[in-house]
């Protein structure tokens, strides 16, 4: 009965304040300058002359009940009771005393958490959700982010790379983990194979058709059922038709793939942000621990490490160095695949002597 | 639990090992520590689906609809395809939920929010997912509308999920940051409290998302993956301390401040002297933070602070990426009437997007079909050279409208220079 349920409170997002550290409502918009005395921990210095510590560090993400009450458990005893997460889930606590900092960082080492992700380090990997819980993935999230971070920690804990590394991964083309300097999204190579017997129970086919970016997607008669078509000349096998159709099943034990792009870059410091290009495909999606994904990645990072000047993020490196060049170092093909024909392509070609020898 | 109901987990036993912290451990835990049989069965089915996951190679995890009464949207449904093999999980909902901006808790409110979890849900929560939302994840349909009532007691709305308005997100922002030009905690919840029906019952033609940062630097990623991005900004001159930029050259030396400040500077509007004192050209900084983020102590934003405002930013579903654009180059957030336009201009623009994109549109893609002018007509805002990176190079266009939109621009410029 209606009449008998609760009705909602509709108060939205709630007010930030009450879950604010004193320090940070009392020096709100007044903060002066910040240091990072090391890896893993920043200090703030407000124009009232308050000192704040901040100590981050990285979890599994997904986190069981156990795990939660640790991280609160850690905050009670050895910070102040306030905790931030930050857009790539890590955990941050914020105390005034500095003596405080250390015995903190042994609470959480201690607990196997994982202290570090500030400044020129390579930062926790933005997360999507994979086969834990979507409902188009092609890939897991959680493992290839395990498994990455596992062989990147020193990386994590320390900054010595040129200029931060943001590392992204997204389960299918849509892209949730959105742009990175370095991403590892999954690129299908074949289209769907149809299921012509549910297509006209489960799928609303002119949306199914307004959703194909290429337009080959046609509604037609299979068998006698209404069902839909593929022009498999025109498919891209992008999977935009999956989400609105499952019969049009595009992920695919082998032919789903790992593509990675480098350069993506949110920030407007030096150059205005930048899409990330493709560099590696046809890389085999291999659970449980990817490893040809992973050692794309390192290579990609070592040359960078290597070659970039302070400060550059990958695609100022790149954008200095010119993109022969980075093909040369990092070992990586150059193929057909990487000439843009899409919307604006014309853009990305070279319409001029500019050349580097 | 009884140990021969296990399901065997060889590949992700795989990912217990390394040092980074393993989420199968923590999953692990919940099945064999938690003391709720509930629990311990449920993540030991979810253990089996995605180990089997992981020998396939493929998700099995299906849509559907629930929600909580009163809303339309918020869960993410899912009902697995292979529930006869794990039917303990075979209803797994996820509730996205609200955080407050800039993703600050109390201890204390995590745990009250555990308890809940551990009361009505799997236990298992991730803080937050790609659009901001606490996940947490893994529930049956009757659990859903109790952990809601609970937690909505206390303070916890849902958020977005559908063609809706979306839960909104902010950088760490003037809490903790010297860099933050903007309120971001006001502004988000001035604009996403303002459109909290558009949040709950999902009748747009696609999403709409709301992104804020502090500062150019935008650590929200707020052009790209925001239909409506607001970042922070200042106009007047930036501030020099001239005492802190002698102390960086002696700490650093000259050569660094030559080749990681003033030759990285994209307007090439600084200058070291010989004094070891710095010169701007303010007018020609494009407020980048280069130097700042470089030079953290001696340089700082100005005081005459704003925001700038970018539309249709989106990932690459359907036409492709897209950067937001410039729409209002500087707008002030001092006073309550200032707020009221930032929100009013939103209004204007989701109304224009209900009205106008097509069905699983963005607010980005329907301004790529019908051009950057005929949006901002549609949304009453002028056009202003601040929104292109150059001009035209097509003179392909009937413009027999030229003496109207000049004499329009020297109006504005008039009444501009008269305050």
């Amino acid at each position: 009965m209606a009449q008998d349920m609760r009705h909602p409170i509709e108060s939205g997002c709630p007010d930030g304040f009450q879950y604010m550290h004193p320090s940070m409502r009392r020096n709100y918009g007044q903060w002066k300058y910040h240091e990072h005395p090391r890896p893993g921990v920043l200090l703030h210095v407000a124009h009232s002359g308050d000192k704040l510590w901040t100590v981050k560090c990285g979890t599994q993400r997904i986190l069981d009940v156990f795990t939660l009450r640790k991280l609160t458990e850690i905050g009670d005893k050895f910070a102040d009771g306030y905790i931030r997460f930050t857009i790539r889930s890590n955990v941050e606590y914020v105390i005034t005393d500095e003596t405080k900092v250390e015995p903190l960082i042994k609470a959480l080492e201690d607990a196997g958490f994982v202290v570090g992700g500030t400044a020129n380090s390579v930062a926790m990997i933005s997360h999507t959700q994979g086969w834990l819980h979507c409902d188009i993935p092609g890939t897991d999230a959680s493992g290839v982010v395990k498994s990455m971070m596992d062989e990147l920690i020193e990386e994590f804990k320390n900054c010595n790379m040129p200029n931060r590394v943001h590392i992204t991964t997204s389960c299918c083309q849509i892209n949730c983990g959105g742009q990175g300097d370095i991403a590892i999204n999954v690129q299908h190579t074949k289209p769907p194979k149809i299921n012509h017997d549910l297509v006209a129970n489960v799928c609303e086919r002119p949306t199914v058709v307004a959703r194909c970016p290429v337009a080959a997607i046609r509604p037609a008669m299979v068998n006698g059922k209404p069902s839909l078509e593929v022009d498999e000349k025109k498919c891209i096998c992008c999977g935009a038709c999956f989400p609105p159709c499952p019969p049009m099943q595009i992920n695919d034990a082998e032919e789903t793939k790992l593509a990675i792009w480098v350069g993506g870059n949110h920030s407007n410091a030096r150059s205005k942000p930048t899409f990330q290009k493709l560099v590696a495909a046809g890389v085999p999606n291999n659970p449980p621990r990817w490893p040809e994904a992973t050692a794309i990645v390192k290579r990609i990072l070592k040359e960078y490490k290597e070659g970039a000047k302070d400060w550059e993020r990958i695609n100022d490196w790149i954008d200095r160095i010119g993109w022969p060049r980075f093909f040369e170092v990092t070992g990586l093909p150059f193929t057909k695949y990487h000439i843009d024909n899409w919307t604006g392509a014309r853009n990305s070609l070279n319409a001029s002597t500019h050349i580097r020898f | 639990m009884d140990k021969s109901k296990i399901h065997p987990t060889p590949m992700l036993d795989v990912l217990e090992d390394g040092p980074w912290p393993s989420f199968v451990s923590g999953f692990k835990r919940m099945r064999d520590e938690h003391p709720d049989s509930r629990i311990n069965e449920t993540i030991n089915s979810l253990l089996g689906q995605l180990e089997h996951s992981y020998e396939t190679r493929k998700g099995y995890w299906k849509g559907g609809t629930v929600s909580v009464f009163g809303y339309g949207g918020g869960i993410i449904p899912r009902f697995s395809e292979v529930g006869k093999a794990f039917p303990e999980s075979k209803e797994f909902h996820t509730l996205r939920v609200q955080p407050a901006p800039g993703n600050y808790y109390t201890t204390d409110m995590l745990n009250q929010l555990a308890d809940s979890w551990e009361k009505w849900g799997s236990g298992m929560v991730t803080f937050h997912g790609q659009t901001g939302n606490i996940m947490f994840i893994g529930t049956t349909t009757d659990n859903t509308q109790h952990f809601f009532d609970e937690i909505n007691e206390y303070g916890w709305d849902l958020g977005g999920a559908g063609p809706c308005v979306r839960t909104a997100m902010s950088c760490v922002g003037a809490a903790r940051c010297e860099q933050s030009c903007a309120n971001e905690h006001g502004i988000q919840r001035h604009l996403v409290n303002t459109f909290t029906d558009d949040v709950h019952r999902p009748a747009l033609p696609y999403k709409f998302k709301f992104k804020i940062s502090g500062c150019p630097n935008d650590c929200q990623n707020s052009i790209e993956r925001s239909d409506f991005s607001v970042i922070g900004t200042w106009r007047d001159e930036m501030k020099v301390d001239q005492a802190e930029v002698k102390a960086f050259i002696k700490a650093k030396g000259r050569d660094y401040v030559l080749d990681n400040v003033t030759s990285r500077c994209p307007t090439n509007c600084m200058t070291l002297n010989d004094d070891d004192t710095l010169d701007v050209d303010n007018h020609n900084c494009v407020r980048c933070m280069h130097c700042l983020n470089v030079m953290n102590k001696a340089l700082s934003p100005g005081d005459d602070k704003g925001v700038t405002i970018l539309i249709g930013g989106k990932r690459t579903l359907k036409i492709g990426d897209l950067m937001g654009t410039v729409v209002v180059p500087f707008m002030k957030l001092d006073t309550a009437e200032d707020y009221e336009k930032l929100v009013e201009l939103a209004s204007e623009i989701i109304d224009f997007f209900a009205e106008n994109a097509l069905e699983h549109e963005r607010t980005g893609e329907m301004i790529e079909r019908i051009g950057l002018v005929n949006f901002l007509e549609g949304i009453g805002v002028e056009v202003d050279p601040n929104m292109v990176s150059n001009p035209r190079q097509s003179s392909y266009v009937r413009m027999d409208g030229w003496d109207e939109e000049a004499e329009k621009w020297f109006a504005r410029k008039a009444e501009q220079a008269a305050g």
